[in-house]
């Protein structure tokens, strides 16, 4: 029990910190890498309360493809820079108090959500139940009671998918495009002919 | 007391394992090129020791003795910690790799997804070094490898989902002991082609290893690296293709189990068939480096997103449908 809690409060503490941090420093790229520790972080205290799936899929989609993603927009668009501009002029800091009002509601909402855990006990010892695996009981509820949210939140990725792909897209004029079966398919006839060229008079390449 | 003694005896278990695997990876590396000089009517290393045998030992000495060079305008902290993330990340997926039913450091549910998220992990360590050299072609090489990894990722799970549809579990025992009967390279012998390839790419070996194409990035993201450093990139890359090579045999060769299972094939020990599927596999591997040219980037794209995604989701349909249809779906 003694290593379990200090496991919990070694995760945690990393988590808070590389949160603090993903904030608090200069470099952007340095924010990402502390935003992926505080990723993994979390995905290893989901892992300590048995919600090993969950964990693992934090693990898969955040930090396998989402922050590779975040860390290429950063890497690419040199934000590094802007950034410390923004911090040093004090006349744009417009995005101080929208950020203060984003992390006031973020505090009331984890405030109800643990006061309705308080208030209705039942609730939460709910969750455990039984020797099937969790991936098991996920499944169980996921594809049956939810099947239409799980399907709408599915529909919302994929228009939201479209979209960018829609807003990125240019037809581009005068490329050649490589196609594997027009090369594939082509016979010896229509690249090569034999033609008896007569003497001094030469044969016309172009027909 | 009781604490203290578990602690030392995973400890054990872990160096137990870990100390083959480096050796193993040393060997990997002399047999890999071996195999590439014995297609090209070459003859390899072949000086040092018998057979050439201790090349990989001599190359790792020269590479401890060489001095590590870090950039002037290098970031220190990234660019050092870059190698250490790739080799911890080939090491530590060894964890949950069963080589016979009672022989497996941690044997959890979530195996299968546990390996997928370590290898999708390993991008980082090829990103860092990249960026943390500040340099042209170590960050061409790569922004080239991420987009790479990312993409054949893509496949390679959804390969996974096809296995798992069979076998009603994530862990990778269950994995093994589904396929007593028949080894799923058999009914699935199309996504076996596919998770080959996928695993050359992305693993950054030949003919996918743009991100490394000597001739246009000089080493990719290993350009600025030297001596010790150096060789953490290459035992990592190694120690990840020695994983592939497990994952395929795990997923489609049925791991630990013998062929056939009569008289003198099961006196084999279990363990040992595993390594000799790894050991197929990886030649495979190697005779693939030797006789494969280098794919153009755009083709290399195009194969991940237009061919195999696809065809391997095309495949997971109907995977689903047939066990459906037959009523063959694992029961929980």
């Amino acid at each position: 029990m003694i290593a379990h809690a200090f496991f919990f409060y070694f995760f945690s503490f990393i988590a808070v910190v590389s949160a603090i941090m993903v904030t608090v420093s200069k470099n952007t790229v340095h924010s990402v890498f502390f935003l992926i520790l505080d990723f993994i972080s979390i995905s290893s205290l989901f892992i300590m309360i048995g919600a090993e799936f969950l964990g693992m899929i934090m693990l898969i989609v955040y930090v396998g493809a989402v922050a590779v993603l975040f860390l290429f927009v950063v890497m690419m668009l040199n934000v590094a820079k802007q950034k410390n501009t923004w911090f040093k002029s004090s006349t744009n800091s417009a995005h101080i108090p929208i950020g203060l009002l984003v992390s006031i509601i973020i505090f009331f909402e984890v405030i109800i959500v643990i006061g309705g855990w308080k208030y209705k006990p039942e609730l939460s010892n709910k969750i455990v139940v039984s020797d099937i695996t969790n991936t098991h009981s996920i499944g169980n509820v996921l594809y049956t009671d939810y099947i239409h949210l799980f399907q709408l939140s599915g529909m919302v990725l994929l228009v939201a998918m479209i979209g960018a792909i829609v807003l990125t897209f240019r037809k581009r004029e005068g490329i050649r495009r490589q196609s594997y079966f027009k090369q594939l398919s082509r016979e010896r006839n229509d690249g090569v002919s034999l033609v008896n060229v007569k003497s001094h008079q030469g044969v016309k390449i172009d027909d | 007391m009781d604490y203290f003694y578990t602690l030392i005896l995973e400890t054990y278990k872990i160096l137990f394992l870990l100390l083959p695997l480096l050796t193993a990876v040393a060997m990997i590396v002399w047999l890999d090129r071996r195999v590439w000089a014995f297609v090209q009517k070459r003859k390899g290393p072949n000086v040092v020791g018998p057979f050439g045998l201790f090349q990989s030992l001599a190359d790792a000495l020269k590479y401890i003795f060489k001095e590590i060079i870090i950039p002037a305008s290098s970031n220190k902290i990234v660019f050092i910690l870059a190698p250490i993330t790739t080799m911890t990340l080939a090491l530590i997926s060894w964890a949950v790799i069963p080589f016979s039913e009672d022989f497996v450091l941690a044997n959890i549910n979530v195996g299968i997804l546990y390996l997928f998220a370590i290898s999708s992990l390993g991008v980082y360590g090829i990103i860092m070094g990249g960026w943390a050299s500040n340099s042209k072609y170590p960050f061409l090489g790569a922004i080239r490898s991420a987009a790479q990894m990312v993409s054949y990722e893509v496949s390679i799970g959804v390969i996974i989902i096809n296995v798992l549809l069979c076998v009603g579990s994530l862990n990778l025992t269950d994995i093994v002991l589904a396929q007593d009967k028949v080894w799923f390279v058999i009914p699935l012998f199309p996504m076996f082609v596919i998770f080959f390839i996928s695993a050359l790419a992305e693993t950054n070996r030949p003919p996918f290893d743009l991100p490394e194409a000597e001739a246009e990035l000089v080493a990719g993201y290993q350009t600025e690296y030297s001596g010790m450093m150096y060789a953490m990139f290459w035992l990592g890359e190694y120690a990840n293709i020695l994983l592939m090579c497990a994952m395929g045999s795990i997923l489609f060769l049925g791991g630990w189990l013998s062929p056939i299972n009569i008289y003198p094939f099961d006196l084999v020990p279990p363990a040992l068939w595993f390594i000799i599927k790894i050991l197929f596999l990886f030649i495979l591997f190697a005779l693939v480096k030797a006789i494969v040219p280098r794919y153009r980037y755009d083709q290399l794209m195009k194969l991940g997103w237009k061919i195999f995604l696809p065809f391997s989701l095309i495949w997971v349909v109907l995977t689903a449908g047939f066990l459906l249809y037959f009523d063959l779906l694992p029961k929980v």
